[in-house]
């Protein structure tokens, strides 16, 4: 209760001082359009289907692009814990990898793939790969060995331990990575999206530049902002929520 | 010590090792059905023998460092054999390797007179804690060696039931490990070990972070469930009262490197409790060999100042 009206007080004052400073029309309005300006162009795209196909179109792609990374990387991550060669070498090169921005492969994805998904797609994975291998690769070396131990012990061998009892255990060690790896993944497609003409959110977003209407600009953010928002609060939380009450942690682990 | 080697009973007829077998407990101890009945018939192969095993590693420092030197030990089909010794002198390790779980350095595991190549559900190690899934329910954890095993599911749900009413937790099949106490958890250990249906249960101090009342309690239907199931136990404690408590045997091992320093038979009659008087005189002479064990463990950790930096699979 307490805290939403916290929640009140705070959007209703930002709400307020931005309604003020449109209504003062110190800029032109095509420059600083007002909450109503914007609430029409939300209006509009939905109306017009704009917004559904351009949320669709990317979605799939952020969900095709983060489901391979989440796949190669448990591979990676793993072999990397696992073999000490393997984390001598590869294990300083993909943590200053990580310092690369993931648009800085979309040179290389334009030559090697076209002008096309595939391009986007690359860029989605070179973003996510990263830090869902190292989260992994982490998680494996936090994970009480006992676990592995006692799997083998019980029967579980090759790809019966890792997915009954190496994963399962390791989860809570990597769900913060997992989580930061749909950030990051969110974050390249829209950008990879702003710079191609493809149909995503990142286009209409561009569109809205190109036709001058900031409306339309700021609806686009917004919706960008709420579905990061959502599938945060809604996959992650409620994964985070459900190890807790199974491994009787007290904090997000 | 070598003069003793000639006064080893028939019973250990190939052990090189220097044994000092002292017999406790009275003569009326001897009639224990359940021992008594099972020491009868000798089978030609032991149920697990280990043979002139070796273990050593090197520590942080770089040297070289013996763990366990020529261990020779044979656990018959139904005994229970109980290891003590201080810690540190391998104890747990040596249940890791019959496990099969780590490699010795030398010598060889069989079972039924066959090598140990790697970790098999014909025997189960049994933690001193944390050893069960935290992901998983309680049914779940149970049912889990079965599931490996290929089981269908109706008759993994019907063992999963019976062994929740042998260790007496019907009622917490859904609940969460974190969710139980830790006399509990210990419980759920042993049932989902037993589930597996091993020759041999390999328990590796289960009780030792568990208050008095909760071990005892455990004791007692560790020896019911040894004598309902005749398995063969060997039981890894620092504790010598429990030992002889449980043990049809108990062996006890020297500090580093691990030897075997002297068997002792016990044929006290069952079921037993931690306060007879027989147990306590047991438990007095073997005490008394361990003693020596303790003191020279207290002298490395003295005159080091520190405790030498050890691998943890190598401390019991």
């Amino acid at each position: 209760m307490k805290r939403a009206a916290h929640y009140l007080i705070f959007y209703g004052c930002l709400f307020g001082l931005w309604t003020l400073l449109a209504e003062l029309k110190i800029w032109p309005p095509y420059l600083f359009p007002t909450p109503w300006g914007v609430a029409e162009a939300l209006f509009a795209g939905f109306n017009d289907h704009t917004y559904w196909i351009a949320i669709r179109v990317s979605m799939q792609r952020v969900l095709i692009g983060y489901g391979i990374s989440v796949g190669l990387g448990m591979v990676l991550g793993l072999g990397v814990a696992s073999n000490t060669f393997l984390e001598e070498t590869m294990g300083g090169l993909l943590v200053s990898l990580q310092s690369l921005p993931s648009i800085c492969w979309w040179p290389l994805a334009l030559l090697w793939f076209g002008l096309n998904q595939n391009a986007i797609l690359f860029v989605v994975i070179m973003g996510s790969l990263l830090s869902v291998t190292l989260a992994m690769e982490d998680g494996r070396k936090q994970m009480p060995k006992i676990f592995g131990q006692a799997g083998r012990n019980l029967g579980a061998t090759g790809f019966k331990l890792f997915w009954y009892v190496l994963l399962p255990a390791s989860l809570p060690f990597i769900v913060s990575g997992l989580k930061q790896g749909w950030a990051f993944a969110w974050r390249s497609l829209i950008t990879a999206e702003m710079l191609y003409l493809s149909l995503g959110l990142g286009q209409v977003l561009m569109m809205g530049r190109d036709l001058n209407d900031m409306s339309a600009v700021i609806a686009v953010m917004i919706l960008i902002v709420a579905i990061g928002y959502i599938v945060d609060g809604v996959v992650f939380k409620g994964m985070e929520r459900r190890l807790q009450n199974k491994w009787g942690l007290t904090a997000a682990a | 010590m070598n003069a003793n080697a000639q006064n080893l009973p028939a019973r250990f007829p190939i052990s090189p090792e220097p044994l000092a077998p002292t017999r406790l407990g009275s003569a009326r101890g001897r009639v224990a059905p359940v021992s008594a009945g099972r020491r009868a018939i000798a089978p030609a192969v032991a149920k697990v023998e280990l043979s002139e095993i070796c273990l050593s590693y090197r520590t942080e420092s770089g040297e070289r460092l013996l763990a366990l030197d020529h261990i020779n030990l044979q656990v018959q089909t139904g005994e229970f054999v109980c290891i003590v010794g201080p810690s540190g002198c391998g104890k747990s390790t040596l249940l890791h390797l019959i496990a099969g779980l780590h490699r010795q350095t030398s010598g060889e595991v069989l079972v039924d007179g066959k090598s140990v190549q790697g970790p098999g559900t014909d025997r189960i190690l049994i933690f001193q804690e944390h050893g069960l899934f935290p992901w998983l329910a309680v049914g779940q954890n149970i049912e889990f060696g079965m599931k490996m095993k290929g089981l269908n599911k109706a008759e993994r749900e019907e063992k999963t039931r019976y062994y929740l009413r042998l260790v007496h937790l019907s009622k917490f099949e859904k609940s969460y490990i974190h969710q139980l106490s830790g006399g509990m958890r210990q419980r759920v250990a042993i049932a989902r070990a037993l589930a597996t249906e091993p020759d041999v249960l390999l328990m590796d101090e289960p009780f030792a972070a568990l208050d008095a009342q909760t071990r005892d309690l455990l004791h007692d239907e560790l020896e019911r469930i040894w004598s309902e199931t005749g398995r063969t136990i060997i039981f890894v404690t620092h504790n010598v009262r429990e030992a002889v408590r449980l043990g049809n045997r108990v062996i006890l091992l020297t500090f580093r490197p691990g030897r075997v320093k002297s068997e002792f038979p016990v044929d006290l009659p069952r079921p037993r409790h931690l306060e007879d008087p027989d147990v306590a005189r047991a438990a007095r002479q073997v005490l008394d060999e361990l003693r020596d064990e303790i003191n020279s463990a207290l002298e490395v950790e003295y005159n080091a100042g520190v405790k030498p930096s050890v691998d943890p699979r190598a401390e019991a």
